[in-house]
């Protein structure tokens, strides 16, 4: 499993990590740590044995170590990773620079300031608006499929498994922040709600139970999708792989028809 | 001085439904971190209801899914709480599903139910392996939406207790490090599991069962503690899990010989037994030679032995729909594709069935106090768990702690101001000396170093309290834990600092897991027969003469009190598992 760094010929690694803590630091600073490398070590795992072993007040969010909960997203070597899925040994490299997340307000070390984050989450009405059975959204059969069953009391909404299949990229985001902090509109416009909060969004537009009609409006406002300039940052940075900036292009066509009065993207509401 | 009239203690599956339970009313979630890293993120393979959609299991039905839970918990569970789970499973899924939740579906476009373990029909809903991750984005959305008021990276330290009542919590915020005292009428923990005590654990790092330490120190007792779960298959070395939906799928478990063992434990479910069976016979393979063992100097994480888990024969487009996170893990942290390759698995522990001790509505012995989730032990998953069974908990009995803390509130006599003055009173006294413990363990200097002490504790309740268990060792384990205990008072920390102290959180969690340890460990010295995950190789059999009852510990300053509390038995008499 490690041919390109054998444990017996490469023992330890450096990790350069940027600390800093703005109530105590005029700026922030790197500390090298030697870390005897195991097959296997993941850089949060590197992380772990300096807090364990050489220094108790390095700062930095940890929980599921399986690239699943989003707390350890930041930059190694340069670029956005977790922590916790990234190999020391995929590196290839014995020095190993971590950053945090830029873009965000460091509060100590490694650990940013997400608030403002998931305050754009909030706003984008993070949460699935049904309960009627009525469509916002057209099935991925097109427009013209019969409308969903009746359905019964204490049942749930059916959903083709081609209309599941439609959002199923948006629905693996854990919110870990790396999308948004790599992305350059975001970078010059604090206020772009970013790739995050509209990959939510869009999660909801494309799904078939979704009843909100003023979902892709909310999208498409003055800080909303029009400011995404595919640069492709976001879909580069994803540690789960959502191909993101493609989503956006769907929202973006959404409200286009949406404008235009064709079927889709809320089609369905005009006729509510 | 916070105020809240309820409290809720943990931001996962159940401290969330909980929460939406109370939306409108002045609720606050308290968490060690933003709720959507708790450690429900994490479930996998599913959640059982019996609502009927596949093909092959239409006419399930609550009582069959009850029958089985009671079964496969080797007759401990309670079994009204396990109707009372079973019958409102199917309630808690399709609302989860009107929430939005994205669950995978079938051709007619119901959701998607597969096989799981002990199940005798395929009732485990799924949303791909990332159920959990689905459920609790859902949760996270609706509690959003109802306007959540969460204190987020909250380190909980002390129940307060004010007359024969829960009445507030104290608590440090781990960015500033001020410890706060909440006062409320009501306080829920849904803090979850115990697992990072042990070595080889699936659990997040976050699970060391400090809401199970805090509320044992407050008198309330815990329940079955000895009960802890080994999940069969988790990835050599991380000891991630690889859900049990990867043979529900259809996978296969092999020995260094190409066989599938499991015939020669449980021919019929084959690697579809339940997981304490299934755990330990992939362990006595490894033990008699017939696992893998690393090429020496190559010890990986944890290290062990390891048999296979091959996917191989369900083929790449399969792998894909059903088991995506699965293959995500085997590449990038094993380096193995399970389209190519079988994958290295060996157990670990996954699951605390054990807990605070609460009643069907998550009420425990002490007014205003109330528990839910992998955290409380209620008990429906008794001496061993089913797959798909652990969501499914979170959401029922989070959902009944919440009404019930809310019936609680609501009956008490209006406080008046004397009350309510002394309540404020035992939380601002028990804050100051929270402080003072604090400010002490900040200077402490002493020889010895806390996290070696937890890796040791973690090596010894790995190899001496684990799937296989007898009297020795265990006798051992007690009496090095008790060492582990005198040398926490010797420690020292390396940063004095109060702002994101992870140095003091560590030693501060390690004391609630030296706690829990000893309860675990003299519990399964105590429970001389085998039962469900505890297996004692002297007292190979179930003794249902003796032992058909829950253990509860006290805490006491001399270490743990045990008693016992009966068994509810409605419709199920208690048989030989088979399997």
């Amino acid at each position: 499993m490690d041919q390109a760094l054998g444990a017996a010929d490469t023992p330890t690694v450096y990790f350069n990590v940027q600390r800093y803590d703005p109530e105590v630091d005029a700026k922030p600073r790197y500390d090298r740590f030697a870390v005897p490398y195991e097959p296997g070590m993941t850089v949060l795992q590197g992380l772990l044995w300096i807090l364990d072993h050489v220094d108790g007040s390095l700062a930095l969010r940890y929980s599921c170590r399986e690239a699943a909960c989003g707390s350890c997203a930041m930059l190694v070597n340069g670029w956005y990773r977790l922590a916790c899925k990234t190999q020391v040994k995929d590196l290839r490299s014995k020095e190993i620079t971590v950053q945090p997340l830029p873009h965000y307000p460091v509060i100590k070390d490694l650990v940013v300031d997400m608030s403002g984050f998931f305050a754009k989450y909030r706003a984008v009405q993070p949460y699935l608006v049904g309960g009627d059975g009525q469509r916002a959204v057209e099935p991925a059969s097109g427009p013209g499929a019969p409308a969903p069953e009746e359905v019964a009391p204490g049942r749930e909404f059916r959903q083709s498994p081609a209309d599941r299949a439609a959002f199923e990229d948006a629905t693996i985001c854990i919110l870990c922040g790396a999308c948004t902090s790599s992305c350059p509109s975001f970078w010059t416009n604090p206020d772009y709600l970013g790739p995050a909060a509209l990959l939510k969004g869009y999660r909801f537009a494309a799904d078939t139970r979704d009843c909100l009609a003023e979902r892709v409006p909310l999208l498409s406002g003055e800080d909303g999708i029009y400011r995404c300039h595919t640069i492709f940052n976001c879909t580069a940075a994803c540690p789960k792989e959502i191909p993101i900036t493609e989503a956006l292009q769907s929202l973006k066509r959404m409200a286009s028809r949406r404008l235009l009065g064709g079927g889709g993207g809320g089609g369905r509401q005009a006729a509510r | 001085m916070i105020r809240h009239r309820y409290l809720i203690v943990g931001g996962g599956l159940a401290g969330l439904r909980a929460a939406v339970e109370l939306a409108g009313q002045d609720v606050a979630v308290l968490a060690r971190v933003q709720p959507l890293r708790s450690h429900s993120v994490a479930a996998a393979g599913g959640i059982n209801a019996a609502l009927g959609n596949n093909p092959d299991g239409a006419d399930d039905t609550p009582e069959k899914h009850a029958f089985d839970t009671i079964k496969g918990s080797d007759y401990l569970a309670d079994q009204d709480a396990v109707e009372i789970m079973a019958r409102e499973a199917i309630d808690r899924v399709i609302e989860a599903e009107h929430w939005g939740c994205p669950f995978s579906r079938f051709p007619d476009g119901r959701i998607a139910q597969r096989p799981f373990g002990g199940a005798g029909f395929p009732r485990t809903c799924y949303a791909a392996d990332r159920t959990g991750h689905a459920l609790l984005h859902t949760l996270y959305e609706q509690a959003v939406r109802r306007g959540l008021h969460a204190y987020e990276e909250w380190v909980a330290l002390e129940l307060v207790v004010a007359e024969g009542r829960a009445c507030g919590l104290v608590a440090m915020n781990l960015l500033t490090g001020q410890v706060e005292g909440f006062v409320a009428q009501a306080v829920i923990f849904a803090t979850g599991g115990a697992g990072r005590m042990y070595l080889r654990s699936s659990n997040a790092l976050l699970n060391t069962g400090s809401g199970m330490a805090i509320a044992y120190r407050a008198g309330v007792p815990l329940k079955d503690m000895e009960f802890i779960q080994f999940h069969p298959t988790t990835l050599y070395g991380s000891n991630i899990l690889i859900t049990e939906g990867a043979r529900g799928e259809g996978g296969y478990l092999l020995n260094n010989k190409g066989q599938r063992f499991m015939e020669r434990y449980a021919a019929k479910a084959m690697e579809l037994a339940p997981r304490d069976i299934v755990a330990r016979a992939i362990q006595t393979e490894i033990d008699e030679g017939r696992g893998f063992q690393p090429p020496p100097g190559a010890q990986v994480g944890s290290g062990g032995g390891y048999v296979h888990l091959d996917l191989r024969h369900l083929g790449e487009a399969k792998i894909n729909e059903r088991l995506p996170k699965v293959r995500e893990i085997s590449v990038h942290i094993a380096g193995v594709d399970p389209v190519y390759e079988p994958i290295p698995i060996q157990p670990a522990q996954h699951y605390t069935m054990g807990g605070i001790d609460t009643d069907n509505d998550g009420a425990t012995q002490l007014p205003g106090f109330f528990a839910a989730g992998e955290a409380a032990c209620v008990s429906v998953h008794g001496a061993n768990r089913l797959g798909g069974n652990s969501l499914l908990d979170t959401i029922v009995f989070g959902r009944r702690a919440g009404a019930a803390a809310r019936r609680y509130v609501e009956g008490l006599e209006p406080a008046g101001p004397a009350g309510q003055e002394g309540a404020v009173a035992q939380v601002e006294a028990a804050v100051r000396s929270m402080q003072e413990k604090i400010a002490k363990l900040l200077r402490a200097d002493g020889p010895e170093d806390p996290a070696a002490l937890r890796d040791r504790l973690r090596s010894l309740m790995s190899e001496q309290v684990g799937i296989f268990r007898e009297r020795e060792p265990l006798e051992q384990a007690v009496a090095a834990i008790a060492d582990f205990k005198e040398r926490y008072r010797h420690i020292h920390l390396r940063h004095r600092g109060t702002r994101y102290n992870l140095d003091l959180y560590q030693a501060v969690e390690l004391e609630g897991m030296l706690d829990l340890a000893e309860v675990i460990a003299r519990g399964a010295l105590l429970r001389e027969e085998s039962r469900g995950s505890q297996y004692r190789r002297d007292f190979p059999q179930r003794d249902d003469a003796n032992w058909l009852k829950h253990t509860l510990a006290y805490h006491t300053a001399e270490g743990p009190r045990f008693a016992f509390k009966p068994v509810t038995i409605t419709r199920y008499e208690p048989q030989e598992r088979r399997y």
